[in-house]
């Protein structure tokens, strides 16, 4: 009896075993195979773009070969590209555009942030309730009233028509607006009695201890601005103002299309913010999950 | 000696109170002064001057001869009455209407998957999210290469599936698969960044809710039901009215792949403004559509505001 019982027991912890480990292959080969749908075209990109032979891009491109490197391999279509087109000169460019859009962006956003949220003064009701309206109007209503704007004013192929117009970001302010309210009053006031003004208090206490929100907005109006589209192809004429988007899109759109040079510029523009992500990673995730938070 | 010193001071702050008070006003208006302006004039300005330009037949570059006019609601009644309109309207629409569930749907089951307790999760999550960090030009690039009418790698894959008894389909070039074809991408770059979101909300449930569901005997799937799903109502309005938005703004990847073909089939709000504003340069009637894509965008929000106020209501 007891054998019996202590058979039915092992059994049944090696079934319970068994189950467990079952559905945990079946979870991982479902883990994986979604990262694989998710990978496929940005691995193809990148064994594509090391392929010299364009034929055999083309050969390859409906069999699994289009995911292997083989054959002739090098960097020739990374050196076409810079034969072709001024790429550094595009890559300075969105470079150069998006950091001081963002940079500029986390203190002027930050600054009226700071005073909606931790001053007293007349005013102050009406121009945060301004501001959150003000979130809901798509880039793409005012493009147009803008282009005409910018036009009069001779802004067209220029740096700061692609800088100026996004540094004030309504919802930007409202991200730093909700994390200073949250932070103790007290602060200020040990400051205030300390004989600190305003701007000692903003600059040395409240942004040194805001940093998360600061990374936050700073992630955010990253991604945003590093794949705009629609104004810079309106705004830019020729190469010399012109960003990495609209620089591959004009690249891409020429016939005949040599796709080992496309994919060698796409891969170029893809591997920067790539590599930012991998770096900042966690920094990522927190952003967009907190960029949810609202309401 | 402690008290009498805080004595003192809040007796020299009460005197100080009126010039402190006034110091902060004037430091608030120099916070708020430069910002306030580059809104006004970036974005509150133009705003206006969509709509008021909406109503004459304004052009990009005037001609000295031919004076901007107030037209009244011509541009709209044109609008209205124009078919490349009512197709850049239904194409909007059947895109935000298949990808928004699709995408919401979409975005949970990962969260969900990724929320698990499990080694090298955060790798998953991080290959998950990827493609939202990849610029969407490039995105279009590499799936136009996909959607080869002929050999493209898309066409070999149904046919291997299928034995090939299916395809090749044309794709970008079928008036009936462009769309659904650009779809398929959106989903592919977008999902991440509302995973992301998802898994913030799961997240956020307390687990003491989950303990009591097993004390009361729920299975997984009844928690999932019961308490997960409930708990993630906010989260899930958010994803879905943010979304929506995303997809009305539909405009990149159709430019890069298809720029409104073929006939029209993906031609969508932001094209039509792009066109008739930037190369037709018909400035006026562009800002009309603009107007009009604002009046949606206002409903879509407007639909979320009441939601979460019944939301509030109910708790």
């Amino acid at each position: 009896m007891t054998s019996v019982d202590a058979m039915n027991k092992n059994s049944q912890r090696f079934l319970f075993r068994f189950r467990k480990n079952l559905s945990m292959i079946l979870n991982y080969s479902l883990l994986i195979l979604i990262a694989l749908f998710f990978l496929f075209p940005i691995v193809f990109m990148f064994v594509n773009s090391i392929k010299n032979n364009e034929t055999q891009i083309i050969r390859d491109m409906s069999s699994i070969a289009a995911f292997i490197p083989h054959g002739d391999l090098g960097l020739k279509n990374y050196f076409d590209v810079f034969k072709q087109m001024p790429f550094g000169r595009f890559m300075f460019n969105s470079v150069f555009i998006v950091s001081s859009t963002v940079f500029i962006g986390l203190l002027l956003n930050s600054m009226i942030a700071y005073a909606l949220a931790r001053l007293r003064f007349k005013g102050r009701g009406f121009i945060l309730s301004f501001i959150i309206a003000l979130i809901i109007i798509p880039t793409e209503v005012v493009v147009i009233p803008l282009l005409l704007m910018v036009n009069r004013i001779g802004w067209l192929d220029s740096y700061q028509v692609q800088i100026v117009p996004f540094i004030v970001d309504a919802f930007s302010i409202f991200l730093f607006y909700q994390f200073f309210i949250g932070l103790p009053k007290s602060l200020d006031e040990a400051a205030k009695i300390d004989g600190a003004n305003p701007f000692q208090v903003y600059w040395k206490i409240i942004v040194p201890l805001s940093k998360p929100v600061f990374a936050t907005v700073a992630i955010l109006q990253f991604l945003f601005r590093w794949g705009d589209f629609l104004w810079p192809l309106m705004v830019t004429r020729g190469y010399e103002y012109r960003p990495l988007p609209v620089a591959i899109q004009q690249f891409f759109s020429q016939d005949p299309k040599v796709w080992g040079d496309i994919f060698a510029f796409a891969s170029m523009v893809t591997i920067p913010s790539l590599i930012i992500f991998l770096l900042f990673q966690k920094w990522f995730l927190r952003s967009v999950a907190s960029s949810g938070i609202k309401g | 000696m402690i008290s009498e010193s805080t004595n003192s001071n809040t007796k020299s702050l009460k005197k100080n109170r009126s010039s402190l008070q006034k110091k902060e006003t004037f430091a608030a208006w120099f916070f708020c002064a430069l910002p306030l302006s580059f809104l006004l004039l970036f974005l509150v300005t133009p705003f206006i001057i969509a709509f008021v330009i909406s109503f004459t037949d304004q052009r990009l570059i005037t001609n000295p001869n031919l004076p901007t006019q107030f037209i009244a609601l011509r541009n709209f009644l044109r609008l209205f009455n124009s078919p490349s309109f009512h197709q850049a309207l239904l194409n909007t629409f059947i895109f935000a209407v298949v990808v928004v569930p699709l995408q919401t749907f979409l975005a949970l089951v990962l969260a969900v998957l990724v929320n698990q307790k499990l080694r090298f999760i955060n790798l998953f999550r991080t290959i998950y999210f990827s493609p939202v960090v990849t610029t969407m030009v490039v995105v279009s690039i590499i799936w136009y290469f996909f959607y080869n009418p002929g050999e493209g790698l898309i066409n070999q894959m149904i046919s291997f599936i299928s034995f090939g008894k299916l395809g090749p389909y044309g794709w970008l070039n079928d008036t009936s698969l462009a769309l659904p074809a650009i779809m398929v991408l959106s989903i592919w770059q977008g999902v991440g960044f509302q995973m992301v979101i998802y898994l913030a909300g799961l997240q956020g449930i307390p687990e003491e809710l989950y303990e009591a569901g097993r004390v009361d005997g729920a299975n997984t799937w009844q928690q999932f039901w019961q308490i997960t799903i409930p708990q993630l109502r906010n989260t899930t309005i958010f994803v879905i009215i943010s979304t929506t938005i995303l997809a009305f703004k539909l405009f990149t990847q159709v430019w890069v792949m298809t720029k409104g073909g073929p006939q029209g089939a993906t031609k969508t709000i932001i094209v039509l403004l792009y066109e008739e504003g930037f190369k037709m340069l018909r400035v006026g009637y562009a800002s009309a559509i603009g107007v009009l894509f604002f009046l949606i965008v206002l409903a879509v929000s407007l639909i979320q505001r009441i939601y979460l106020k019944e939301e509030r209501a109910v708790t």
